[in-house]
């Protein structure tokens, strides 16, 4: 079965194979070591000439990537851990983002930072972040989570190749270990695409042969597999019936495919890695509302207590949410809805 | 090579184009903030008379006279700073922001020189024979993304000449209360070989780049030129806190088109001014009279 992370570099692979303008930046990313999280071993030895190892310069490395984009080449830059994304804010927002539309349409920049982003591994309070959310709402920036629905390989191939701007793509450090869902082969599951965006798709998983959901959940990454795990339980244990809806682009946000789901659940739970306030969650709650009025009937965000990530096991265990938070959470508006 | 009195239109051309701008504030015609490029016309007009047509020039806030002497229309250039459809990028980013053929500027000080050192391995990698050349002030030294450039640049022999315009001061800040020990050892530390000069003189920096820009092309790795020059006006519209004596003798001293201007026979001097002078009324008149980006004037 296909994990996640070879999916990711087969991903990397073709898009070098199959445009001589990709190119590859980023810290240790070599072989024989092939990166921190091993995503681009084998790439170096196939294309020595376009896979370079840096310095440890994540602003000058993105600074430099997007010169490249500038002038015809497609460029590709690992950002060792999500945490380190701060560094090369500036090039991104400041230049990267806004030369298309500064430039008046002149020019694009077809700029992919891939980063690893989250906790769960011990890594404590700097390199196990879950900072995505310091990214949206930036215009002329794209935002991009892979997660184990569909094929994340797929995904990083469409970013690099088939769209022109600025990209972050976030792979959580869980997602490399996990292999890509079968809905197929799932017994009691199913999983079909959701709205219309064709590049970076949104996902609906829900019960087989189950009564219409009254509950939306709403995530992406690796909280996808938490929701997908709670999902189950809540059907079996709660009888509560959710479906959940991963999105893949989260910035620009097409909250298309959620308002589908809440106009027929009027229930909304969303749930992420980051911390609580003014995260993804609170963006996806808001625009349900504006669009939804009366036919929202009650929300919560599950997210990370406000706190820097922990390093010892329990502390962390206890600030990153986990399947019982959604449980717990959907139990409240489960409550709710059945006053 | 520019023949002399084309060099001293190209000079010409900054000074009444920045003269304009800074009148013109007074009166109304811009809204927003410019950064004017008075007494360092010689550095832009040396340097970009001797590139290339596909060579790609990266600028900085400063960036009226790098476009003009790249053969930037002025015309479009009065009609970005007045928000007008006819500007050079239709009045999305106005004076610090321009994008020409291969002409590239953005107002954030340090972010240019990894952008450039970019776009010239970009070009090398792709077999292209153009170099790149970004002009940075002494201000943006203090930013560490230069450094983490330079080196890169250095590391992977990008083709990139690296002008720094010294004007000894840092929007109202001398480079002496910002800046330890010296420019060119910042450079020299990185291996880059820079060439300094003290002059504004538009004909010696013109002979001086020559041989920089030619071994740039050829050896495929980054020079550097470090050219000591003077800011007239003040960093923006009206943030000059010098005392007015000391910019008096920069402009007794230091003036590029004085310099250059007593090589050239008086009539001559006298019609270049007088072709110029109409050149650039009749361009910010047409960019007065064009339509406003957006509809709303």
């Amino acid at each position: 079965m296909t994990a996640v992370l070879e999916a990711l570099t087969s991903g990397l692979l073709r898009a070098l194979s199959d445009d001589p303008r990709v190119v590859l930046l980023g810290e240790d990313i070599l072989d024989p070591y092939g990166g921190a999280f091993k995503v681009t071993r084998g790439l170096s030895s196939a294309f020595p000439q376009r896979v370079l190892t840096t310095p440890v310069s994540e602003a000058g490395m993105t600074g430099l990537a997007t010169g490249m984009a500038l002038r015809g080449l497609r460029p590709v830059v690992e950002i060792m851990f999500g945490d380190f994304s701060t560094l090369a804010v500036d090039s991104l927002v400041n230049t990267a983002a806004k030369l298309r539309w500064m430039y008046n349409e002149q020019v694009s920049v077809p700029l992919v930072l891939r980063t690893p982003m989250g906790g769960r591994r011990g890594y404590g309070p700097t390199h196990s972040q879950s900072l995505e959310k310091l990214f949206l709402g930036i215009p002329g920036l794209k935002v991009v989570a892979a997660s184990h629905f569909g094929d994340p390989g797929e995904l990083l191939y469409r970013a690099i190749l088939q769209q022109d701007d600025p990209l972050l793509f976030v792979e959580h450090k869980l997602l490399y270990g996990l292999p890509l869902v079968d809905a197929a082969a799932a017994s009691d599951f199913t999983v079909e695409r959701a709205g219309s965006a064709e590049i970076f798709p949104a996902y609906r998983l829900s019960m087989r042969n189950a009564p219409a959901p009254t509950l939306t959940l709403a995530a992406y990454g690796y909280m996808a597999e938490l929701a997908r795990q709670a999902l189950v339980k809540l059907a079996y244990e709660r009888e509560i019936f959710a479906e959940l809806i991963v999105l893949t682009q989260l910035s620009p946000l097409d909250a298309t495919p959620l308002l589908e789901s809440v106009s027929r659940t009027g229930h909304l739970l969303t749930i992420e890695e980051g911390t609580l306030s003014a995260g993804w969650g609170a963006e996806v709650l808001a625009r349900c509302a504006e669009v939804l009025g009366g036919q929202l009937k009650a929300a919560r965000r599950v997210a990370a207590a406000e706190t820097p990530v922990p390093a010892a096991a329990g502390l962390e265990r206890s600030t990153l949410p986990d399947v019982d938070d959604i449980l717990h959470a959907a139990e409240t508006i489960g409550a709710q809805l059945h006053v | 090579m520019t023949d002399a009195l084309d060099l001293y239109r190209s000079l010409v051309l900054i000074r009444r184009f920045e003269e304009t701008i800074l009148a013109e504030y007074r009166r109304g015609a811009f809204s927003g903030t410019t950064h004017t490029y008075l007494g360092q016309e010689a550095n832009a007009v040396g340097v970009i008379s001797n590139l290339e047509p596909d060579d790609i020039v990266v600028s900085n806030h400063r960036c009226h006279g790098h476009f003009l002497a790249y053969g930037g229309d002025p015309r479009a250039l009065f009609g970005e700073l007045m928000g007008r459809v006819s500007g050079v990028c239709g009045g999305r980013g106005g004076s610090q922001h321009l994008h020409w053929r291969n002409f590239y500027s953005n107002g954030i000080l340090g972010s240019t020189l990894p952008l450039a050192t970019g776009i010239a391995l970009a070009e090398k990698m792709q077999g292209r024979q153009t170099i790149t050349v970004v002009f940075a002030g002494d201000g943006a030294l203090g930013e560490g993304s230069v450094y983490e450039a330079l080196n890169f640049a250095s590391l992977w022999q990008a083709p990139l000449l690296i002008v720094i315009e010294n004007n000894h001061i840092a929007q109202t800040t001398p480079t002496d209360q910002a800046m330890a020990d010296s420019v060119a050892g910042r450079l020299a530390a990185f291996g880059i070989p820079v060439r300094e000069m003290d002059t504004s003189d538009v004909s010696e920096i013109s002979s001086a780049v020559q041989p920089l820009i030619a071994s740039v092309r050829q050896e495929q790795r980054p020079q550097a030129l470090i050219l000591n020059t003077a800011r007239f006006g003040p960093h923006s519209k009206s943030d000059d806190t010098r005392p007015v004596e000391l910019v008096d003798e920069l402009r007794q001293t230091r003036d590029p088109l004085t310099l250059h201007g007593r090589h050239l026979k008086p009539d001559l001097k006298n019609e270049v001014e007088a072709e110029i002078g109409a050149l650039v009324q009749a361009a910010f008149d047409q960019a007065l009279a064009d339509p406003p980006a957006g509809g709303v004037l």
